[in-house]
């Protein structure tokens, strides 16, 4: 059974005004429990949009949207309980900081599920350790962190939660590539510890191909495609006519092949490119 | 959604009312409302709110538009209203217990209303033709005389300018953050006035932080802008009175010498 489902799903912005707008259109979708999905598309393609349905933070003006089998709008009480079960990191995540200290605000989710004090503070540290957050900056104030200290704290806050769902809402923009490689990496060991499912929105085609699994491609409220990193990938013509485009590494091997070359082009990785490049030199021997 | 609220409610056109000069637009609107109150008759009502009314023709102002800005003053309505039926004394057309209920009282909540309801469509006229940059640049002109007894008349139109400029991104930082904060399980719909309040904090903080951010950035960018002020400043859009503004100064006063003249001669009609 997917974790995720959704039937038609189609959501209108400024509904009875001059300004509606759909913003996502008859969505269908299956996610299975465990995968790390990669959701691309362009500005304004609807991606923040359909995320936020995932949770109940938005309401869809029609279709459904199931968890686990289940109609999260079946029961209206029951929203809040969805949101603790598919956590949702946005855009930005350091603005919705405002507790004394970092402890405070990571355990403010906790708080929210009536956990015990021992569990909350046990959630908290295991959480600001994934996210590699030291000890000691749990007493600080958020407000004295750097900007990637303070994305983290945000991040920890949600990941605290324990959601069956992990949403990031392009986690890593305004970032140097530095913290954005380790926050990514942190992510990824989070995924491979608690065997959970992630959605991560993301502009870095590079970044997709090195963690995902699946990749969703959004395009005009619609979903273009969902399909396996390399089944997605090998469309390279498709994406360029959306403006979306490959990794750079992929482009190098299809350039190489249209030139002529004798050459596979699923290649999504720096590290099977050089396997690759080895091969032909014939060196295949050497490569690691 | 919170973001569907409109502030300044400007509904764009290019009518004749939407071209008038934004200063002469202010102060035919406060002579507008000056004739509601001289007014003591029904002929004056008739004239007046006609007048309003072909207005709102000529704009091209839905009547939808014209019910949202009335709705809410209702409760003031019925409020005045009850007040002035029950408290007004004068020929007493019904009585039960100490409760009267007098002729004048009645004319007087009608009168009332009647007033109200025209002076909050004839502003509302007002902010739907003018965009509020245009209008804080006409009050900045209006209160120019004001300079002279030391009265900061350009500071308070760039603050009203900046507060214009920043409402609808702060309402969509709410927007943003009351979800950010939803989606870590706040729960702000439910329980007493108290956990309702605290259940605030977690918006309100991140929206200072972020409003005064956004403040120290603005100032820097003006600063790099080299403002320093309204002295010797000079303006891209020059606003010039014409042949319109002459028409519509021309007919609002034939209005108001139409409410005088029939308060001096037909004084007595109800
Ligand atoms: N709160 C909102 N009100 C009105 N329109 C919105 C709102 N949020 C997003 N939209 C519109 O919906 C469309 C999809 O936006 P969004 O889901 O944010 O796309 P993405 O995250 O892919 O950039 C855009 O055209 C956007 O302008
Ligand atoms: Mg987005």
């Amino acid at each position: 059974m997917p974790v995720i489902k959704t039937e038609h799903l189609t959501h209108l912005y400024s509904v009875g005004t001059p300004f509606e707008k759909a913003a996502i259109q008859d969505v269908n979708l299956e996610i299975s429990q465990g995968e790390f999905v990669g959701v691309i598309g362009h500005t304004g393609s609807g991606k923040s949009t359909l995320i936020q349905h995932f949770n109940g933070l938005l309401k869809p003006t029609a279709g459904k949207i199931f968890l686990d089998g289940k109609d999260i709008w079946e029961n209206k009480s029951e929203i809040r309980a969805v949101r603790f079960h598919v956590g949702l990191v946005f855009q930005y995540p350091e603005y919705q900081l405002f507790e004394e200290t970092v402890y405070k605000d990571i355990s403010f989710g906790p708080k929210n599920m009536g956990l015990k004090e021992d569990e909350i503070d046990a959630r908290v540290r295991e959480a600001a350790a994934l996210v590699g957050l030291k000890p000691e900056v749990l007493e600080k104030s958020p407000f004295e962190l750097s900007g990637g200290q303070k994305r983290r704290v945000a991040i920890a806050g949600v990941i605290a939660m324990e959601p069956k769902v992990l949403i990031l809402d392009e986690p890593t923009a305004g970032l140097d590539p530095r913290g954005r490689d380790m926050i990514l990496g942190e992510i990824q060991q989070y995924h491979q510890e608690k065997k959970n499912t992630i959605l991560l929105v993301s502009h870095s085609m590079e970044d997709i191909a090195k963690y995902a699994t699946k990749v969703l491609v959004m395009n005009q409220a619609q979903v273009y495609a969902y399909d396996t990193v390399e089944a997605v990938f090998s469309r390279v013509e498709e994406l360029r006519a959306l403006g979306l485009g490959v990794p750079q590494i992929t482009r190098v091997f299809y350039q190489l092949k249209q030139d002529g070359m004798n050459i596979e082009t699923n290649v999504y990785s720096v590290k099977r490119a050089k396997q690759l490049i080895l091969e032909k030199l014939g060196k295949g021997g050497d490569a690691q | 959604m919170i973001t569907d609220i409109t502030i300044g409610q400007y509904f764009p056109g290019k009518s004749f009312i939407h071209r008038l000069d934004p200063r002469i637009k202010i102060i035919l609107t406060i002579v507008y409302i000056v004739i509601l109150f001289i007014n003591q008759g029904v002929f004056g009502f008739v004239l007046s709110i006609g007048l309003l009314a072909v207005m709102y023709l000529i704009a091209g102002i839905p009547i939808r538009m014209i019910l949202k800005s009335l709705k809410p003053v209702i409760p003031l309505i019925i409020f005045t209203s009850v007040l002035n039926i029950f408290f007004i004394g004068g020929t007493v057309i019904w009585q039960w217990g100490i409760i009267t209920i007098s002729w004048e009282g009645i004319r007087l909540a009608v009168f009332m209303s009647i007033r109200i309801l025209a002076l909050i469509a004839g502003s509302s006229l007002l902010t739907y033709t003018t965009s509020p940059i245009a209008l804080t640049d006409a009050i900045e002109r209006l209160l120019k005389p004001l300079k002279y007894v030391k009265f900061p008349v350009h500071e308070l139109a760039m603050m009203m300018t900046i507060a214009l400029r920043f409402i609808p991104t702060l309402l969509e930082e709410t927007d943003k953050i009351m979800s950010a904060q939803k989606a870590r399980g706040a729960d702000l719909e439910s329980g007493g006035l108290i956990r309702r309040a605290k259940a605030l904090i977690p918006i309100l903080i991140p929206l200072f932080i972020s409003a005064i951010r956004r403040a120290e950035e603005l100032a820097l960018a003006m600063e790099c802008r080299c403002y320093r002020g309204g002295e010797g400043r000079t303006r891209m859009k020059q606003l010039h009175l014409g042949g319109r503004d002459a028409v519509a100064v021309g007919v609002m006063a034939a209005c108001l010498a139409g409410v005088i003249l029939m308060n001096l001669f037909l004084p007595t009609v109800l």
